[in-house]
């Protein structure tokens, strides 16, 4: 293809001669402003470089001449803050109860620490405000598992339920069904009386014979009258609401092989202070005895 | 001459033992995944060695092929199209789930984890690479003076290949298989198929270059074949992984950990250098001079702006991996190299944008135009916002956030897809041999409902983005984070039903598109040649 270098009559630039498709080109110079600002970005670079850790070597890297390090960047940041709050937390740690409730500038440190602790790690389960959700308690409600007071909560949150730990809180329900602890027809009857506990409206017509099952079998951990015990984390019956839900299914679905739910212990993740702190936002929900 | 060539009954042979290969899978199967891999890769072997049969007994007679192999521009056009529609519509349905989770329905296949690589890889790899294929080919063709080379059963494997990987790709992704690798998700035998299609991409490509009647290469063909050349090498290099067995979907990659994690984005970010930014500027520097009628503003700006371009961006990935494991220096080295970045990339604006000089006019006229300059202004905002966001400071507000999401998409809806739209608007008419499109009011509906979703989309995503990283940097008067996560969550819940209303437009005016364009290609033709050169005997 012959070269033709032409004039471009509307901007007065010469074209580079090719041609393709019907395409050209101008041959026009860089940029004035698109060079220095490129420049200007490779020479910042160049500086940067310099002062930061920038390159690889044979056996580690370029340190800069900072010497900036990220690792003690965040540990210095993360030391900032536990500094900040080192005061607080150190007096609630050592604190009893009743004596940072004594001091109203204290609580509100705790309160507040406690209210982003528990939505920082509570809440997935439990619910904003200790609302609970299916299979995870209200807090809220003061239908407590495991005792409602201060320490019972403390105690609670520190080992956790069922988490493996000596000290946690443990319970196991039989598997009535599963096990065939109790005969299909039993399990039948007792869920209609277990129903009209639940204030349900209840289809069974054996309620003698429910109640002798229960009182066989499940008053001992959940009360003559389904009161529940929380010296063995037995859940109130008697009641609106249930952990594992409130309609005959779910009766039948626990007695035959119950659900027991996990909770962690968070003293692997909480310090004592945070814990406290905890405690005391939770028994402020509503529920607190 | 009868029929086929020995080139393409080759292309038969090596299909059918690609189908051989999908028997012995899915008779050895130990996952759902595998089993329907293999015999999906054994139908389409079958199917299209039939059409191969038919298509010899039906041309005999009739070789050679002449002029230019239009056929294939226009299955990719119209592949493209059809993906865009349906990478849209899995955006609005995402968009709709982190609005209101309850529409993941509870079935693992509608999970949104499952979905969001079907939606990240229909609208990259489906739609963005379905146009590129299609305007790579135009333009390959048209500025070589040159048929494709290879011939046309290669680059009809070439397309019907790329289709099937994308379905297989979605397919594994909704059966819950993924490498965990953003943007690389399918899994080593789908990494391996579209690794022998782009092979063949690259071939016939480069081919078409290499044979080319024209004295030079023109600038859109060295930003094709950057593009073409380098994801091949990323895809190889970001996929190299073990399979627990020939029979099983599953694989582990080489590296594992932070190498993992570096290589993934030394890939992930080239992606965007190579395929959404190298390819699509190929597109603009053809279809804007195209449709404008003017000269490229300036050639030695095209050629300083593609190397530094080049060299600069397979630098930049570890922006990626700010304040994680990634060494200092390493993460120190990617941010200075993006924001040298900034430049290279802008050169590309400048040559787009004042190659209008002399044309500004045909903004008003021409919508395909506007679609492909208000791109370049996108992709201007997209690579400043880029290197922004790539300094560690504004880094540790921006990562993790929506910013990310909102940058992505002002790169995608607002370049990409326009820079496209714009070429599909040119290609359909030239391709069907129209004097013009069906409806311009239509394209300019088009244009304003997709702008004011992109917008839409941009700013609630600044926003919602911006407000994030703020409240989880926040720290209250005694040292405890201000704002659980969870608060942050139900603070950008607002932003994220306006950042559905957007794509919600965005999707209506591809659909507006779409019967613009059908209609354009059913009215009755007008002219036969549209610029169309004639190969010259011999060839």
């Amino acid at each position: 293809m012959p070269t033709k270098i032409e004039k471009d009559d509307v901007t007065g630039q010469m074209t580079t001669g090719h041609e393709w498709d019907g395409l050209q080109e101008l041959n026009r110079p860089l940029p004035k402003w698109w060079v220095y600002v490129f420049m200007a970005c490779v020479a910042w670079s160049m500086v940067y470089f310099v002062l930061y850790p920038s390159f690889p070597g044979i056996t580690g890297y370029f340190h800069g001449v900072i010497g900036y390090y990220q690792r003690d960047a965040v540990d210095a940041d993360v030391a900032a803050i536990a500094q900040q709050r080192a005061g607080a937390m150190d007096r609630i740690k050592a604190l009893s109860f009743a004596d940072i409730r004594k001091d109203p500038q204290l609580l509100a440190v705790a309160q507040t620490a406690g209210r982003i602790t528990f939505a920082e790690n509570c809440q997935p389960c439990h619910g904003a405000g200790g609302g609970g959700n299916l299979g995870f308690p209200a807090l809220a409600a003061g239908n407590w598992l495991w005792g409602g007071k201060l320490e019972d909560i403390q105690q609670t949150v520190t080992f956790g339920i069922r988490s493996g730990l000596d000290d946690a809180r443990n319970s196991q329900m039989p598997r009535f069904g599963a096990d065939a602890i109790l005969k299909p027809a039993e399990i039948q009857a007792v869920a209609d009386y277990a129903a009209s506990l639940f204030d349900l409206p209840s289809t069974g017509t054996n309620l003698a014979e429910g109640k002798r099952v229960f009182a066989e079998n499940c008053a001992v951990c959940h009360g003559d009258a389904g009161q529940g015990n929380r010296e063995v984390g037995a859940p109130k019956l008697a009641a609106k609401t249930h952990l594992h839900g409130d309609d005959r299914a779910a009766i039948l679905a626990q007695l035959n092989n119950p659900r027991m739910g996990v909770m962690p212990n968070w003293n692997a993740r909480l310090d004592a202070a945070k814990i406290k702190s905890v405690a005391l936002y939770v028994h402020s929900l509503g529920g607190g005895e | 001459m009868r029929g086929i060539r020995a080139g393409d009954a080759a292309i038969g042979l090596l299909v059918a033992t690609l189908g051989l290969i999908g028997l012995i899978q899915a008779a050895g199967a130990t996952d759902d995944e595998i089993y329907v891999f293999g015999l999906s890769l054994l139908t389409f072997a079958v199917v299209f060695d039939f059409g191969l049969l038919k298509r010899h007994f039906d041309t005999v007679g009739q070789w050679p092929e002449d002029g230019y192999n239009e056929t294939i521009v226009k299955k990719f056009l119209i592949a493209a199209v059809f993906w865009a529609v349906v990478a849209f519509l899995m955006g609005v349905v995402l968009a709709a789930q982190l609005s209101w989770p309850a529409l993941n329905l509870g079935i693992s296949f509608t999970n949104f984890g499952r979905l969001r690589p079907v939606h990240t890889s229909a609208a990259i790899f489906a739609f963005g690479g379905s146009a590129l294929f299609s305007t790579s080919f135009y333009v390959v063709q048209r500025t070589c003076r040159a048929r494709l080379f290879g011939g046309e059963t290669l680059a009809n494997f070439i397309f019907w290949g790329y289709q099937f990987f994308i379905v297989m790709a979605a397919l594994s992704y909704v059966m819950g298989f993924s490498q965990g690798q953003e943007y690389a998700e399918p899994e080593w035998h789908l990494d391996l198929f579209l690794t022998l299609i782009w092979v063949l991409y690259a071939l016939v490509f480069i081919g078409t270059v290499v044979k080319r009647q024209e004295p030079h290469i023109y600038v859109a063909n060295w930003f094709y074949m950057g593009f073409i050349l380098t994801i091949a090498v990323l895809h190889i290099g970001n996929n190299i992984a073990m399979p627990v067995s020939f029979f099983t979907a599953k694989s582990y990659n080489i590296a594992s950990g932070v190498q993992n994690a570096m290589i993934q984005w030394w890939y992930g970010h080239n992606a965007v250098g190579f395929f959404l930014t190298a390819g699509f500027l190929g597109m603009m520097y053809y279809f804007i001079p195209k449709a404008a009628g003017r000269p490229i503003y300036s050639y030695r700006l095209s050629i300083v702006h593609f190397w530094s371009l080049i060299f600069m961006y397979i630098w930049a990935g570890p922006h990626h991996l700010h304040y994680t494991a990634l060494p200092d220096w390493t993460q120190n080295l990617g941010m200075a190299f993006s924001v040298m970045l900034w430049m290279p990339s802008w050169g590309g604006m400048i040559n787009g944008l004042m190659t209008l000089s002399g044309a500004w006019d045909k903004l008003r006229t021409d919508p395909g135009l506007r679609f492909s300059v208000t791109a370049v202004g996108f992709y201007g905002m997209s690579t400043f916002e880029g290197p922004v966001m790539s300094i560690r400071p504004v880094n540790a507000l921006s990562h993790y956030t929506d910013w990310g999401i909102g940058h992505v998409h002002s790169g995608t809806l607002g370049w990409v897809a326009f820079i496209s739209f714009g070429a599909i608007y040119y290609l359909v008419p030239a391709l069907w041999k129209r004097t013009g499109l069906y409806s311009v009011r239509l394209a300019s509906w088009h244009y304003w409902i997709a702008t004011l979703g992109i917008v839409l989309y941009i700013t609630s995503m600044w926003v919602a983005g911006i407000m994030q990283g703020l409240m989880w940097r926040a720290y209250d008067a005694f040292g405890f984070l201000q704002y659980s996560f969870a608060e942050s969550v139900s603070a950008v819940h607002p932003f994220y039903v306006i950042r559905l209303t957007g794509g919600v437009c965005f999707l209506i005016g591809a659909l507006i598109m779409v019967y613009n364009l059908i209609r354009t290609a059913r009215g009755t033709a007008t002219e036969t040649t549209v610029g169309f050169v004639p190969v010259p005997a011999g060839e």
